[in-house]
């Protein structure tokens, strides 16, 4: 792993205006959709972004890789800064990170074979051409566990575990170093997913990418992940390497949220303390003053009502923004 | 105390363009009052197509459905429309996954529930809606005088599902299908609802079968467990044998292949190859022979359902017992 | 509620000054078009055009026309070059004619269209639906002044059934009017009966396949009540919205044909004689009247739509 970070976000935020008046449209409010998010990933890491709906992650995610341009704050790629350079000056650069997207129905262009659909990223970024490239095609086509005879399908003639391998042979073409996997196993069966899981990691044991991996299932978050943040109302809530967020969750909400998560084993289950979360997350177009989770959580005190806790890391790693930590 | 729900060899199919599917191809099992029933497979195993038929959501020209559902004395599958529709809601109420669309958005949420009284009682819309009332506050709603007048894209997921559940239970069923009712929802929201549903299934005393692919909704609700697969029921057992003693080389894999959060992960996880049969054309042996790992001679031949180890533990598996005991 | 209408003003407004731009200066452009010349007569000479035309105002500049019409216009003063009657005038006792047609037509076609619409849908494939279908594209397909012209023929003509034309005012004799208009009704309402029973067909039954429908079924609520209430209700909404826009289309100009042939003198007839003259008043106030009436009915229907889609707010986009 070299010193310096593949990735370093810092401060990054995306707040949609909405607009609204008379004859002119003035902007009445904001989501904060991101509301200022720090992290970094190194080479050849995987780092799992979680939260629930509403969150913000999806939107970090496409915040990232500037497909929307982010309101402020800076995003360091290779040493690159992202945030706002033109189309044209993110074209070569946009060859490093790729994206794996949720539904494997929605994200590939029903009109277009699976062959052009995988080579395409390949041929606009000059990597291959011609024969060459039906070639590459075909290799990445095996390597992700399809049939290189294929190559003229079209999308709907596959399963949705087939269709996640196709997203993500289109994903690799172009040796990316960072690969943000948003949702990817989401909408698939849990023996689908496995192989998807596996596959993935394989990859990257192979290719040596980094992986921002959002998600909301806890379970499948743990196992790819090296580290893992918490994401609530557009705000980094907890952040640290897998094994310890999980066994020593300091933040209230990753305590509830690990809380919620039903395990596979009755006894377990029964036996675990529960903490249920009343009522529903915010909106993230008023969020609360202070510590946006202060409404929801058991701990909250006059402090957490006022004062918006800053995202302290402490010397193993493990960061957390809480006035009152677990 | 005997089972107020018996399916027996229940099988569905429907013709379509490209042949028969076999939807349901056998599936038998009992629901005791009180019981929770749960009903675990992938897309495709028919464990909707099976719910949904016990109270005739899938009949139409192109369905062909046989066997038998015993419930209140009376087989559903022979029942005619009019008489299956005194049944819905009345006796046996359905909860389904997306609260989203499963509202009619152009009806105040208060008068749908109403509607649902009426259709089975003679009551006055004022008397039905003040039960509508009453019946959004047992399921946790605030403000439900105010929020009964609301509608439906006015309340945020988990609070939909709250309402269809209010909806079920209006008339008092016996018996509760919930399918995927809360695949949809957030983690958080998800826990406040399977307690929801463990209330009252506790405090009324209302069987539930419940519909899911999630294992750990399963641990955290069910009392006893149907796992399918490719239309047939694979394994049935208690909640307990069913974790802790699986029998069937799919429910190994199933539980195997789910990663847990509260696990140090393993190095790889470990997965069923391949993919589920087509129910076209499903293969003459044993539906799961094809990704299986313990796969051997027997299992050209269709492996019945019957009865291993423990009371009311069944499976369909041509593996000894000790093999099975041994091999897990 | 205000940000709307303040909204639909503006955008009215905006709307009629551009058609009546627009049909000012198409006019302009049109050759042979000179109103003096043509008023004149056959054998005038220059001198006697030249007087014509600044007797009408027409030696001034374009746009000091445009003003003068305008004013004109607003003012009730607008005359025509044709007939020397005054526009105005004209329009209005034209109006109950062409109501009482498109009123009544649009009655008989959004009555006809809801019922084969409803029966297709219900029984989707079977031999109701596909004549029904099949009468659909016949509608569809029939020139209106074909129709009116061979509905004329055969029941006016031949069998004597109907009379030949002519409006009967309502407030003279009822069922003269209504003997008068049921051949005027048919021929405007085939064409939309068999296109809005097409879009409810459709409707209807992508409405069937929803969630909220099983929802419905599975509450044990009669098969009648599921139709009606829940799958025929949601249905609707974009008929509605069709509608209106089509009406205020009927009203706004879609009549000519058929006024023509059947001899009704309202609006559109006006408006056909006075294409055939290049008569430019009439013209122009016609098609700001239809122009207004179409931004109107949008106007209602949009609002009408916020009542009928409780997840509409006026004035904001549909949500996805």
């Amino acid at each position: 792993m070299s010193a310096a970070p593949l990735l370093e976000v810092t401060d990054l935020v995306k707040h949609f205006a909405i607009k609204s008046g008379v004859l002119i449209d003035r902007e009445v409010g904001r989501v904060r959709a991101v509301d200022g998010v720090s992290l970094t990933l190194h080479e050849g890491e995987t780092l799992g972004l979680v939260g629930e709906s509403g969150c913000g992650k999806s939107t970090l995610a496409r915040a990232i890789l500037q497909l929307i341009a982010p309101t402020s704050g800076s995003v360091r790629f290779d040493g690159h800064e992202l945030v706002g350079l033109s189309q044209r000056e993110l074209r070569p650069l946009r060859r490093q990170m790729q994206m794996i997207f949720q539904d494997p129905f929605a994200s590939l262009n029903p009109r277009k074979r699976i062959g052009q659909i995988i080579g395409d990223p390949m041929r606009l970024h000059g990597v291959a051409d011609g024969a060459q490239l039906k070639r590459r095609v075909q290799e990445l086509l095996d390597r992700v566990g399809l049939q290189a005879e294929h190559y003229n399908r079209y999308p709907h003639e596959f399963s949705g575990g087939q269709r996640q391998r196709i997203g993500i042979a289109r994903a690799l073409g172009t040796q990316p170093k960072l690969i943000i996997a948003d949702e990817p196993v989401s909408a698939l069966d849990v023996s689908v997913q496995a192989q998807i899981i596996n596959l993935l990691e394989d990859l990257q044991r192979e290719f040596g990418m980094a992986y921002l991996f959002v998600a909301h299932d806890l379970g499948v978050v743990r196992h790819v992940s090296d580290r893992v943040a918490v994401m609530y109302l557009g705000k980094l809530v907890e952040q640290a390497d897998s094994d310890t967020l999980y066994a020593r969750p300091r933040h209230p909400y990753t305590h509830a949220l690990l809380s919620a998560v039903p395990i596979p084993d009755p006894r377990k289950n029964a036996a675990r303390e529960r903490i249920t979360l009343e009522g529903d997350v915010p909106s993230p177009i008023d969020p609360p003053p202070g510590c946006h989770f202060h409404t929801r959580c058991a701990s909250a005190t006059d402090i957490c009502r006022h004062d918006e806790p800053a995202l302290v890391t402490d010397d193993c790693g493990h960061a957390t923004a809480c006035h009152h930590p677990l | 105390m005997s089972p107020i729900l018996r399916v027996a060899d229940l099988r569905v199919s429907f013709a379509t363009d490209e042949g028969v599917v076999h939807a349901v191809d056998g599936v038998s099992f009992d629901v005791n009052p009180g019981e929770v029933v749960a009903i675990v497979g992938e897309s495709g195993c028919g464990k909707s197509v099976t719910a949904q038929t016990l109270i005739g959501l899938t009949r139409s020209p192109n369905a062909t459905i046989s066997g038998t559902a015993i419930f209140g004395g009376r087989d559903l599958i022979d029942l005619s429309d009019d008489e299956l529709r005194t049944v819905r809601g009345a006796h046996i109420a359905m909860v389904f996954q997306d609260p989203m669309t499963s509202l009619n958005p152009v009806y105040r949420v208060g008068d749908q529930i109403a509607e649902m009284i009426r259709a089975h009682r003679e009551v006055s819309k004022r008397e039905a809606l003040t039960r509508a009332v009453e019946l959004l506050h047992s399921v946790g709603i605030p403000n439900p005088e105010r929020r009964a007048r609301d509608y439906p894209h006015e309340f945020s997921g988990g609070m939909r599902q709250r309402v269809m559940i209010a909806m079920a239970l209006a008339l008092e069923p016996e018996l509760l299908i919930a399918d995927e009712p809360t695949t949809a929802l957030d983690v958080t929201i998800q826990a406040q609802i399977l307690n929801l549903l463990r209330t009252l299934n506790r405090e009324k005393n209302t069987s539930v079968v419940l519909i899911t692919h999630d294992l750990g909704v399963v641990a955290e609700l069910a009392d006893k467990v149907v796992v399918m697969y490719a239309g047939q029921v694979v394994e049935q057992a208690s909640l307990d044998e069913l974790f802790y003693q699986p029998q069937h080389p799919y429910t190994w894999g199933l539980l195997g292949s789910i990663p847990r959060p509260d696990e140090i992960r393993p190095d790889r996880l470990p997965q069923i190859p391949g993919q589920p049969p087509s129910l076209r054309n499903p293969p003459t042996g044993c539906r799961f022979a094809a990704r299986c790992e313990y796969v051997f001679a027997d299992c050209v031949q269709p492996p019945p359902l019957r009865s291993g180890s423990g009371i009311g533990h069944l499976d369909r598996c041509w593996l000894s017992a000790d093999a099975k005991a041994g091999r897990r | 509620m205000a940000r709307f209408a303040v909204r639909r003003l503006a955008g009215m407004i905006a709307v009629l000054f551009a058609i009546s731009v627009i049909v000012f200066l198409i006019f302009n452009v049109i050759p042979n078009s000179d109103p003096a010349a043509r008023i004149a007569g056959k054998n005038a000479n220059p001198a006697l055009i030249a007087r014509v035309r600044a007797d009408l105002g027409l030696d001034q500049s374009l746009p000091v026309q445009y003003l003068t019409m305008m004013k004109q216009i607003f003012t009730g003063q607008l005359t025509s070059y044709a007939s020397d009657q005054n526009v105005l005038q004209h329009i209005i006792s034209g109006l109950p004619v062409t109501l009482s047609l498109c009123v009544g037509a649009a009655l008989l076609w959004m009555v006809l269209a809801i019922w084969f619409g409803y029966l297709s849908a219900v029984h989707p494939g079977s031999f109701t639906d596909r004549s029904l279908t099949v009468l659909s594209l016949v509608g569809i397909s029939l020139p209106v002044f074909w129709l009116a012209a061979i509905l004329l023929y055969y029941f006016s003509f031949k069998v004597q059934v109907f009379p030949t034309g002519s409006y009967v005012p309502f407030t003279e004799d009822p069922l003269q009017w209504l003997y008068h208009l049921i051949l005027p009704w048919i021929t405007l309402a085939v064409l939309y009966v068999g296109f809005y029973s097409r879009v409810l067909r459709s409707n209807m039954l992508d409405v069937m396949n929803e969630d909220y429908v099983r929802t419905a079924r599975a509450k044990g609520i009669s098969e009648r009540q599921v139709r009606l209430r829940h799958v025929l209700r949601n249905s609707m909404i974009p008929i509605v919205t069709l509608f209106g826009l089509d009406f205020g289309a009927v009203v706004g100009g879609g009549t000519i044909l058929t006024e023509t042939v059947f001899n009704l003198n309202g609006v559109g007839l006006y408006a056909g004689q006075a294409i055939g003259k290049l008569d430019l008043p009439p013209l122009m106030a016609v098609t700001m009247f239809g122009a207004f009436f179409i931004v109107l009915f949008n106007t209602i229907v949009d609002i009408l739509y916020a009542f009928l889609d409780p997840r509409i707010r006026l004035g904001e986009e549909a949500p996805a």
